[in-house]
Order: C-alpha cells, then sequence, then structure tokens
C-alpha cells in the first residue's frame, strides 16, 4: 500500500483517529465482506472445476488398473519408441530455437532500425497461427503433391510421414518462443554497458557472453521451459505431418490419441501422466523463474 | 552525435555495437526459411484455385457449418472467460486467501499441458458417467459430442489469456485513482463502474481477442470431446485435416488459407488493442 499522504499527518499523530481514518478508507477503497467472499468463492470453484479436476483426472485414470498396468503402459514398445521420438525432435528443435532466440534478440533488442516492430510481429507469427495450418504448410511445401515432392521422390528422400516433417513442425511452433522472452528484456536493458565494454576494446562475442548473456539469464531460462513444454507437446502440427506409424512417427501425444481412440484408457491415461508431469514441472520451475526474476529486480 | 545520426539519414540509428548485419541477417534468412516461405506456399497454392474455386470449397455446406460452429464456440468461449477471466484476476490480484499462489500458477497449465491431454481428460471428466457429467445427465445436460463440449474445450485453452492480460493491468492500476473517486464521494460500485472497468478495457479486450484467436485454431484438446459429427460438431481445422487425409488439397488449402487470413487479421486487431492500452497507461487517462 501506498504511504500515508503528507495532509493525514494530523490523523497520524492521533491514534484512535489514525485509526477511524484507515477503517474508513479500507471501507472506501474494499468490497463489502460478503462481495470479496462470493468472488473467490466463485474464482475457486471455477479453478477447481476447470484445472484441477482434469488434472487429477489424469493421475487417477492412469492408476486405475494398478501400478502394474502403468508401468507396462509405459514399457510398452510402441510407448518406448514414441518417448524417443519426442525427445529427440525437442532436442533438436529446442536447441536451434534457442540460438536464434539469441541472435535475433540482440539484432531486435539492441539496435533501432526501420521495419524493426514489423519483424517483431513476424516473429509471433507461428503463435497466432493454427497448429493445423503449421502442419499443413509443409505438406504443401515436401508432401507428394508439394512444390519439392517431386524431387524428394525422385532423390528417395522423406520429409512428411517421417521424422524430418516432424522436426520441422516442432521448429515451426516453437519458432518464436525464446526471440519474444528476450527481445523486451534486451530492449529494457539498453546498451550502455555493452558500449562501455566495446568502448574498453572488448569484441563482440566478449560483449555478448561477459555482459549481456548473463544479464539475460532469468528469461532466457524461461523461454527455454516454454520452448520444451511446447515441443513435446504439440499435437496438431505434427498429427498433419506425421502419418501415424508406429514405433516410426509417433510421438507421445500422438501415442496418446491411438490409445485413447482404441478404448485403452487406462494406458492413454499412463502415457498421459507423463506429459502431464512434465507440464506440471514446467510450471513449477516458471514459478521459481518468476520469483528470482522479482526477488533480482528489487 | 545527435546531428551526425539526422544527417547520415539511414534506416538505422547509429550504434557503436558490433554484429547487427550478421544477426539481423540470419534472423531474416531462418525466418524466411521456417515461416514466411512456407506461409507463402498456402497462399499461392490457394491463389491457384482463383477466386471462384477458392469460393467453391470454402462455401461448401460441410465447410459453411464448420465456420459457423469454429466462429460461434469460440465466440461464446472467449466471452466466458473474459467474464470468468476477470473474476479469477481480480480475485488473484486483489485479495489474500490459503491457496492463493498454488491456483496463480495453475493458470498456466492450459499452456504448458499437451493439448491431446486436456481433450482427453475434459471428455472422460464430462462424459456421462465422469466425475463432473454424472451430476449434469440429471439435468438433462449432455455435453460430450455437442456443441457444449466444444466451448468447454475451448473455455479451458483460453483462459489463461485473459487472466495472464488483465493480471499486470491490475496490479498497475494507480491506488489515487479510487482513492480520488472514493474521496469524492463515489461508493464502491459506482468507482469501479466508472473509474475501474473503463481503466482495465483495453487489456480485457485484448485478452478476450487472444482467447479468440487461439479458440479458433485449436485442435487437439476439441477434436476429443466434439465427436466430429459433419455439418454438426465437426471444426473448421478438423475438417481440414479430413480433406489433406483424403487428398482434397485443393480444399484443405482453401480452408488453411482463409484461416491464416483470420488469424492476421486477428493479430492486427490484438496489436491495436494492446497499443491502444499503452497509449492509455501513458496518458494516465
Amino acid at each position: 500500500m501506498a504511504g500515508p499522504a503528507p495532509g493525514r499527518t494530523a490523523a497520524q499523530r492521533s491514534g484512535a483517529a489514525h485509526d477511524a481514518a484507515r477503517a474508513l478508507q479500507s471501507a472506501a477503497l474494499s468490497e463489502p465482506a460478503w462481495v470479496r467472499r462470493t468472488l473467490i468463492g466463485v474464482a475457486v470453484l471455477f479453478l477447481a472445476l476447470l484445472l484441477l479436476a482434469p488434472l487429477a483426472l489424469v493421475f487417477i485414470q492412469a492408476f486405475s488398473r494398478g501400478w502394474q498396468a502403468y508401468l507396462d503402459a509405459l514399457a510398452d514398445s510402441d510407448a518406448l519408441d514414441a518417448m524417443r521420438l519426442t525427445v529427440v525432435a525437442a532436442a533438436i528443435s529446442v536447441p536451434i530455437n534457442t540460438v536464434f532466440g539469441l541472435v535475433a534478440a540482440w539484432a531486435l533488442g539492441k539496435f533501432e532500425f526501420r521495419g524493426r516492430s514489423l519483424l517483431i510481429t513476424v516473429i509471433d507469427l507461428p503463435f497466432a497461427v493454427s497448429p493445423v495450418v503449421a502442419g499443413l504448410i509443409f505438406v504443401l511445401v515436401f508432401g507428394a503433391q508439394g512444390w519439392f515432392g517431386p524431387w524428394l521422390i525422385e532423390h528417395d528422400l522423406r520429409v512428411i510421414f517421417a521424422v524430418p516433417g516432424i522436426v520441422l513442425a516442432t521448429l515451426f511452433v516453437t519458432f518464436p518462443f525464446v526471440a519474444r522472452e528476450l527481445i523486451p528484456i534486451m530492449e529494457a536493458q539498453g546498451t550502455s554497458e555493452e558500449e562501455a565494454a566495446r568502448l574498453m576494446g572488448a569484441s563482440g562475442l566478449q560483449i555478448f557472453r561477459r555482459v549481456t548473456l548473463p544479464s539475460v539469464g532469468w528469461g532466457l531460462a524461461y523461454g527455454i521451459i516454454l520452448c520444451n513444454a511446447r515441443a513435446m507437446g504439440e499435437f496438431g502440427a505434427v498429427s498433419v505431418v506425421s502419418g501415424h506409424v508406429r514405433g516410426m512417427t509417433n510421438t507421445l501425444p500422438l501415442h496418446v490419441e491411438i490409445l485413447y481412440n482404441e478404448y485403452e484408457f487406462a494406458a492413454a491415461f499412463a502415457v498421459a501422466s507423463l506429459l502431464t508431469l512434465l507440464a506440471l514441472m514446467t510450471l513449477v520451475l516458471k514459478t521459481l523463474v518468476e520469483w528470482r526474476a522479482a526477488r533480482a529486480g528489487r | 552525435m545527435a546531428r551526425q545520426r539526422t544527417a547520415r539519414a539511414s534506416w538505422k540509428s547509429f550504434s557503436i555495437l558490433p554484429g547487427f548485419g550478421l544477426t539481423l541477417g540470419c534472423t531474416l534468412v531462418y525466418t524466411s526459411v521456417l515461416v514466411l516461405i512456407p506461409l507463402a506456399a498456402l497462399f499461392l497454392r490457394s491463389s491457384s484455385l482463383g477466386w471462384e474455386g477458392l469460393w467453391r470449397e470454402v462455401s461448401t455446406p460441410r465447410a459453411l457449418a464448420a465456420y459457423e460452429l469454429s466462429l460461434g464456440a469460440s465466440l461464446v468461449a472467449a466471452l466466458v472467460n473474459a467474464l470468468f477471466g476477470f473474476v479469477v484476476a481480480w480475485v488473484l490480484v486483489r485479495y489474500r486467501f490459503p491457496g492463493r499462489r498454488l491456483l496463480d500458477a495453475l493458470i498456466d497449465l492450459p499452456f504448458a499441458l499437451p493439448t491431446a491431454v486436456s481433450g482427453i481428460a475434459l471428455t472422460t471428466l464430462l462424459a456421462p458417467q465422469g466425475w463432473i457429467g454424472r451430476w449434469l445427465v440429471p439435468l438433462g445436460i449432455q455435453v460430450s459430442f455437442t456443441r457444449l463440449g466444444i466451448v468447454i474445450a475451448l473455455v479451458f485453452i483460453g483462459l489463461p489469456f485473459v487472466v495472464r492480460t488483465l493480471q499486470p493491468a491490475l496490479e498497475e492500476l494507480p491506488q489515487a485513482l479510487e482513492e480520488a473517486a472514493a474521496t469524492l464521494g463515489a461508493g464502491r460500485w459506482h468507482t469501479f463502474r466508472r473509474v475501474i472497468f473503463p481503466a482495465l478495457l483495453p487489456a480485457l479486450l485484448t485478452g478476450f481477442a487472444m482467447s479468440f484467436a487461439r479458440a479458433i485454431g485449436e485442435y487437439g484438446s476439441v477434436v476429443f470431446i466434439a465427436g466430429n459429427m459433419p455439418m454438426k460438431t465437426e471444426i473448421v481445422p478438423l475438417l481440414t485435416i479430413i480433406q489433406l487425409e483424403g487428398y482434397d488439397y485443393a480444399g484443405a488449402t482453401a480452408l488453411g488459407a482463409t484461416m491464416l487470413v483470420l488469424s492476421f487479421v486477428l493479430l492486427l486487431a490484438i496489436n491495436l488493442l494492446q497499443l491502444w492500452g499503452r497509449r492509455r497507461a501513458a496518458t494516465g487517462h
């Protein structure tokens, strides 16, 4: 709360009058108790039904057939293949988009030039595009009927319905995460420290490694966490380009869909519980990073 | 120094920092290869259909029904989110109660949870035998395989947009404003309606538009609960996939291109709303 205004010092001197003034102030600046309680009740009930219930349901359904069935569902060879592909897709796309994010944030956060805000909007595009459209565009470029389709078939290369297509779709949907976290941070920090380092004779890479990188640390971590969560969890875009070949082009989310559609509910939720754990870990890390950043900012 | 800068009249402000050309070049090349060229492929493909062909593809009864459903359900879901998102953001910022921090952290769950997982969890929850569904059956409400189910799934994925846009706006709302209103004798409800709500309106509309935009393109969390009956519960993204899998490239391209144009329009609207919000914050209303 803001400190007492200078005009109120007279009331402050007398304790009772001050208390009365405070009570009057809080009555005027807050809602009646019943309104507060109702609003809290509505919000908590809404969030409990919409967010907590699905979350609890995933784990209860996953263990509905017992521990053994749970472990069997995860140790199934198709599930293991799906895990492997999910990790591979994330391991390729997260580092590439992290490097891109750093490079783009340097150009867009530290320099002022014409067309800058347009370029930032373009970088945000993959967020605005439907996942289905994200998959569709790669089918149109690399699919059998696409631009490079005939050439790829001639050289016996597969992109769509194969791992490269899945990686491409994942790269597309996770493209903006790191960049959009870093650009506003780098912009807000300004360029004076980097300029000082430059005047003292530091090279570009030295400035970047010693001055810029340490100061954006939390933002970078935040971007990478979100990027990874999306890379491992993407469903729509990957679904369009994958072709659903079991053991070959199935990621974990696609495997969940197949199990569910085959009425293997316990197994579907067992695999889903892994992805849910990943999501919860992401939320915990995100919250920690935010607390740290808030403390560092203070 | 300043005079030099204006004298050069270049497209870029002067800076002694190195690496601009290299980093901008890499950014442009990567963005073009991964984002712009593939998106251009969609437009070139649809332009090869011609206006008439494009219209024929998007005006089939099945496609029109899908558009009506996608737009209608997204609009309803965004409205529900605007209302409840406002209450949630208000309660999380203004009040202190046990479990507040936990709920605050959970708001991002729909962002973090893979959409396929949200889809099967919501479907199971709302099925006639499900935890919530069984209480709705006696009331004659069916959620699974209906438009209501689609709306609920879209409310789930859209909620964080409204809450996370409103929270900072609520926190930055200057207290002096409310104090002034109270000093002038305004009651709490009056202050809310005439002072607080107008100040939050840009953020609320931005969150509403974001939630709407996300809902139109959403696929994973909807397809499980929707039942996907043509003409009844088939959303545009799903119809696009069905046409693609049936090798109807013209149909899929036409639907994809219209969805993309719609995303661009909404993105523009969101940017303008954010600009409006910043202007209002800067001028202090």
